[in-house]
This record gives structure tokens, sequence and C-alpha cells, in this order.
């Protein structure tokens, strides 16, 4: 029997988790239920439409939109490990219907549930630690969509503050971009790797062991960076990090 | 100034292995950044007063009529002489007959971005004038025949030897062993030679940070008093600017002043903050015989009630550039016309046609921290998607783009038979890349692995190992 007072979390796995990290999902399925979530994975998922978006192509984006928020009506909460999707669902789905009136009321609610999973755990559910042990130095690395576009960044801190053995070394511009920018990166591959050796070299200079941060594609950007530059930096995301879920192997190292 | 945008990737391409540049960048992004946050946190109203800029310019566009009517009235009445110039070769034969009028052999101009956009100096040397610039800035550029490569500080792309180096050759009735190490000397070197300058003007040529409606006042802000002389010494004083600079009123103006320097330098004012209203009146101590306004156009007034009307909001003050991640890489000149940065990405495809800079709102990873500390609160970001979205509309965007964009949104649709086929490939693709973690060359993905490695899938998606533990939903 489900306990109808624990809140239905309908978890967005975002397109790169799902291929690249599933680990990441399970890290927040397990923060989620330790948080006493109800969580379900629809099936009818594929990506937040934020390719289509950015491209300037709306009528793939919405239809997409479309799709995700018909999934999701069930679930009292959209909860994704990623700031950047959770962005554009949150607050960019609104722009696709504007001025559709008969999308208006779905739309607003479900814009009004999604969340950022490391926001939705601090601000919408109140936790303050996690169980979990990291032993070791990380640095975090802010994602612009969730910085700019959700406001996180005390957040993440505040929990890894409760790991065990963990110590946060800040880089000196943890904010600025790591060049990543989804299709940006292989349309502009130069521009985007001279910006993500300035983020390799900050991070190199806190003398973390392990770079950790909420969006699997900034991760695997840097992470592809500092493995080509022959870095001992290891890099994961957050999630696995507070969920007690990171001892496999790190982003990038082999299996 | 020559459009290069369309070669935008060359352009990227010289700017990263231009070492001088590379090193001057280091500047931008250690000298302006600290300014600004500082500047903002030390005015606990800094937030509001952005939002009140905001609705000020928002209601002038919305009334911009009325308020140019205002503004031509007000000029008139203080004897001054208002002129509309629909296109950029409009304003540059106005000013040209205006200079003629007067038999004008010498103008100086105080750096206007106006003046840059309309190639105004080119103009009038093709008319036998000759232009000075006397912003050091500007100085600097017009000796080394280039364009700005920022918005208010045109040579930031140049280190402090480079200078030095064109002061030598151009400055050669001063003595050779003369010491420029400091760049106070190159200042002062700068002052003497452009004194003789000012003093030999027979007209003077500013732009205008803000067009005052209810005065009929032109405002100009500097750091180094160049425009006061600009304006004050030569008989005729011609101020060149853009519909949307109107303001309504003085206290409109007062309040996007407290915004403008904080937001640009970290000042809390420009050194010099001058109102101009019309020309000498019978007593006053100086000030030039005639006074002229040249308002600018040339595409403006087509953005009115579109996506991009926010633009027109925008003071000029520079710091969605100082803040770009792409700026800090390529720097100014990569943009390939005058105004580089986010804001150049937003208005250059107005101005000169999306076709042809349609790189521009492209080459943006949507950090956002342009629209962050824009202190007009300009959604830059929003309105280079919105190029995007005419690109994508008019066929523009490029073939691979549209095709891989196409066959990703269909299975993206279909969440069945995405998760079948993205199911094959991550398990081939997991079980190649398992024994390194990450691939060093992935055929499709070259301007990935280019510079950086491919990190490997773990194998079997998450759907598929979820549909394994828990079922489907
Ligand atoms: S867009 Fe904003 S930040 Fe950029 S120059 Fe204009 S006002 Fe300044």
């Amino acid at each position: 029997m489900p306990n109808t007072t624990q809140p239905s979390v309908g978890l967005f796995v975002t397109c790169l988790v799902d291929l690249f990290r599933p680990n990441v999902g399970f890290s927040a399925v397990k923060l989620l239920e330790d948080a006493g979530c109800r969580v379900s994975v629809p099936a009818a998922q594929t990506c937040c439409g934020q390719p289509a978006f950015n491209s300037g192509d709306r009528a793939d984006a919405r239809a997409i939109a479309e799709g995700v928020i018909k999934a999701f009506e069930p679930f009292d909460y959209v909860v994704a490990p990623s700031g950047s999707c959770a962005g554009m669902m949150k607050s960019h789905y609104g722009e696709l219907f504007r001025g559709d009136a008969s999308w208006a009321s779905r739309v607003g609610a479900f814009t009004a549930k999604t969340y950022e999973l490391v926001s939705f755990l601090t601000d919408v559910l109140g936790i303050a630690e996690v169980d979990a042990r990291f032993p070791g130095t990380v640095t975090y690395h802010d994602s612009c969509s969730g910085l700019r576009e959700l406001g996180i960044q005390k957040q993440p801190r505040k929990l890894l503050g409760s790991v065990e053995g963990l110590t946060i070394a800040e880089m000196q511009d943890p904010d600025v971009c790591c060049g990543f920018g989804g299709t940006f990166c292989v349309k502009y591959p130069d521009i985007s790797n001279a910006i993500v050796e300035r983020k390799t070299a900050d991070i190199e200079t806190t003398g973390a062991k392990t770079l950790l941060a909420g969006d699997l594609g900034c991760l695997m950007n840097m992470a592809g960076k500092l493995k080509r530059e022959g870095s001992h930096v290891e890099v994961r995301h957050v999630a696995e990090v507070l969920a007690g879920m990171a001892d496999g192997p790190a982003i990038g190292e082999k299996r | 100034m020559h459009l290069t945008s369309p070669q935008f990737k060359s352009n990227v391409d010289h700017a990263l292995h231009d070492a001088q540049l590379q090193k001057a960048l280091g500047n931008v992004r250690a000298g302006f950044i600290d300014k600004r946050a500082k500047a903002a946190a030390a005015l606990p109203e800094f937030e509001a007063l952005r939002d009140n800029a905001r609705d000020i310019k928002d209601h002038t566009l919305a009334h911009l009529d009325l308020y140019l009517e205002a503004y031509e009235k007000r000029v008139t009445e203080s004897g001054g002489h208002v002129h509309f110039a629909e296109t950029a070769k409009d304003a540059c034969a106005i000013i040209s007959s205006i200079c003629k009028s007067v038999g004008a052999k010498t103008v100086t101009k105080g750096k206007s971005m106006i003046a840059e956009e309309i190639g105004l100096n080119d103009f009038l040397e093709a008319d036998g004038l000759t232009t000075v610039e006397t912003d050091l800035g500007e100085y600097i550029i017009q000796l080394r025949h280039e364009g700005p490569s920022h918005i208010i500080a045109p040579a930031v792309h140049l280190n402090k030897e480079q200078v030095e180096a064109d002061f030598r050759r151009v400055h050669k009735d001063l003595p050779g062993d003369r010491d420029l190490s400091e760049p106070a000397s190159l200042l002062s070197e700068a002052r003497a030679v452009l004194r003789e300058k000012f003093l030999a003007a027979d007209v003077g040529i500013t732009g205008a940070n803000f067009l005052i409606a209810e005065t009929g006042t032109s405002v100009i802000v500097t750091n180094e008093g160049n425009g006061d002389l600009t304006q004050i010494l030569p008989k005729v004083h011609i101020v060149i600017a853009s519909v949307e600079k109107i303001t309504p009123t003085l206290n409109d103006a007062s309040q996007i002043l407290r915004l403008l320097a904080r937001s640009a330098t970290g000042q809390d004012m420009s050194v010099y903050t001058t109102f101009s209203t019309g020309p000498r009146r019978p007593g006053d101590v100086d000030g030039p015989e005639q006074y002229h306004v040249v308002i600018l156009d040339n595409g403006r007034s087509s953005m009115l009630g579109t996506e991009f009307e926010d633009m027109l909001r925008c003071i000029r003050c520079g710091a969605c550039m100082n803040h770009c991640p792409i700026y800090h890489s390529v720097g100014g000149h990569a943009y390939g016309w005058v105004y580089p940065g986010p804001m150049g990405a937003v208005l250059t495809p107005t101005l000169v046609g999306v076709d042809k800079s349609g790189h521009l709102p492209n080459a943006s990873t949507f950090c956002g921290r342009c629209e962050s500390v824009c202190p007009m609160r300009i959604p830059l970001p929003k309105m280079m998607r919105h190029w995007r979205e005419r690109e994508f509309e008019r066929n523009l965007s490029p073939a691979t783009v549209r095709w891989g964009l196409s066959v990703w949104s269909f299975f993206a649709r279909r969440p069945k038979l995405y998760q079948f086929s993205t199911g094959l490939a991550m398990r081939a693709l997991g079980a190649f890349g398992r024994a390194k973690g990450r691939f060093s060359f992935l055929p499709l993905a070259g301007g990935w692995t280019k510079y950086r490695d491919f990190p490997a899938p773990e194998g079997a998606t998450f759907q598929q190992q979820w549909k394994a533990k828990r079922g489907a939903a």
C-alpha cells in the first residue's frame, strides 16, 4: 500500500544520465527515497527538448515538451538531476506555449512543480544533511543554467558539507562557464577548448582530487579535457557523492 | 569598419593563435569583473535601480515618437538643429555637409560607437577632411587603422609595448630616447599631441549617452575630458547618436547614470559627465557657435514591437562582453564588426543581416552571465536564440546541423523507439569503451575528440536497468 502522505516524484532522468551514467539516476532515486518520496520513472520520456530549442527549432521543442508535460502529469513533483534540463523545463517551457490558452494551465502546473534535484532536496523538502561518506577534497563547479536560471549555488555546498570526510576547495571562478554549451562545443570546438582549458587550470590549482557538478554535460566536457591532459582529478556528479554511491569508476575512467 | 563577420571561424582561429591578443585578453578577464562586482555590492539599491532603468527605457521606447518630437522642439528652442538620418549614409552626408558649410578642414572627435557604425571617419576623409580621434583608445586604433575591439575600451586588445611602438612610429618629431615605459607617459604624450589638434579643429563631433527630451540636452561621459574639449573649442559641435538614446527627463538620465559607470568600469561615476544644451548663448564664456544633433535610425525603428526591442535598452556599458567567456577567448575583432560580445551578437544581425553574421548568435554557450550583469536587464541569450529561430525558419542553419537535429528530434518524439535504439547503441558503445573508460577518437564526434576524450557510457541505459529492477512505471 503506497503511503499517500509521501510526495510522489516523477524522475526526469535526462538523456545524458540515461545513456551515459545511469548511476546518477540511481543516486537521485536513493536521495529522493531517503528523503521520503515515492519515486517513479515514466517510460515515456526521452529528452527535455533543449537541443531543438537552442537550435532555433521551436516546433520540435514544443512537440517534445508536450510529451514531457503529459508524461509527468500524474506526479506531485518533477525532479531532474540537472540544472540545465530543469531550467529548460521550468524557465523556458512557458515560452514555448505562450499565447496557447488550451495549454496554459497544464504548462503552469508543470513548471511550478519542476525542480533540480539538489535544490529540491534542500529548498522543498528541507533536507539539511545526507548520510554519506566521501573522504577527500573536492571542488564544485557551478553549472551555468542551474546557477543563473534556478539560483543553485549554496544548496549543493550545504549538503556536501554534511558528507563525512569531505572538504571543499573552491576554484577561483567556480561560476564561470566550462565551455560545454550543448551543441556549442562541437559547433565551435576551438573556442570551447579555450574555455575548458581555463577551467581545468582553475580546477588543478585547487589541489582537489575530485571535481563535482550537477550537470552531466559539463562533467563530460571537463572530464574529457582533464583526461586528455593526463590529469588525475576524478570527475563525478554531485548526486553520486551525496547518495554515497561514488565507489564505482569516475566519469571517463575504466570500468 | 570592414565587415568580416561571415569569416567568424577564421577570425577565431587567428585570434586564438595571436599571443599578444591572448595576453591582452588576460587583462580583460582580470580587470573589469571584480570592480563591477564591488561597485554593485556597495550600492544597496543597485538591483532596484536595474529594474527602474529597464522600466524607464521600456516606457520611452513605447512612446519614442512623442519623446523624439519633444526633444527636437527643445533643441530648436535653445538654438540648435536636429537632423534625422534614416541610414548610415544619410548620417554621414548630413555631417559632411555641415562641415563643408563652415569650410572645415580639421574635425576632432570624441568617442562614438555610432560614428564607428556609420563609418564616419572614412566618409569624411574621402571628402577631404582630416579627422582626429581624441579619446586615447580611439586615437591609438586610428594610428593603427583598426576598428575598436571593445565598446568602451577600443584598444583593449593591445598591450602597452604595442602602443609604445606605434607612438614611436608616428610621433617622429619627438626625441627618440624619451621614456614611454609607463602608461602615464603614453597618456601625457598623447595629450600633448592632441592639444594642438583641439585648437586647430573647426568642427567637434561627439556621441551621446543620453538625449534628454525634457531639456533638449545631450550628455556624454568620459574619463579623459577629451569629449569636453572636442565639443567646447571648435565653432561647430555635432552630436551623432542613435534614436534609442532618447531619455525623457534629467531625473531618468541620472538614475541610469548611477548604473552606467558601475557596470562598465566599477567607478561610481565616470570622471566627466557633461551636459550640453544648444550653442553658446550671449554671455556664455565658451561653447560652440553652432550645435547640431544627428539622430540615426539605421534599422532600429524596425526592431520596435519585435522580439528584439529589448536590445534598444542597451546603454553600451560593455559589462556583457567583460563577463563573456567567448569574448574572453577571442576578443572583439573576431566578431567581425563594430559591436562585439553578447550585445554585438544580438545587434549586429539586425544592422548587417543575419545571413552575414549568423555565427555571432550561435557562438554562445548560453551561460547567461551577460544577462546576469546587464544593468538594463536585457535578456541577451534569449535574443540570440531568437536569431537562431529566424535562421532555422529561413533555412540558414548549416545542413549538417539541421540533418542531425531532425534525426534526433524524430527519435526524441518517440520514446519507445528512442529507448530501443539508444539501448542498443549504448551497449555497443559501452562495450567498446570499457577497456579505457573513454574514447580519444569517435566517428562523427571530431569536434569533441580533437581536444577532449569522450567518456564512455556505463553500458545498459538507466531505463533498461530500471525496468529490470523495478518494472515499468
Ligand atoms: S547589453 Fe547590457 S551589458 Fe551589454 S553593453 Fe548593453 S547595457 Fe551593457
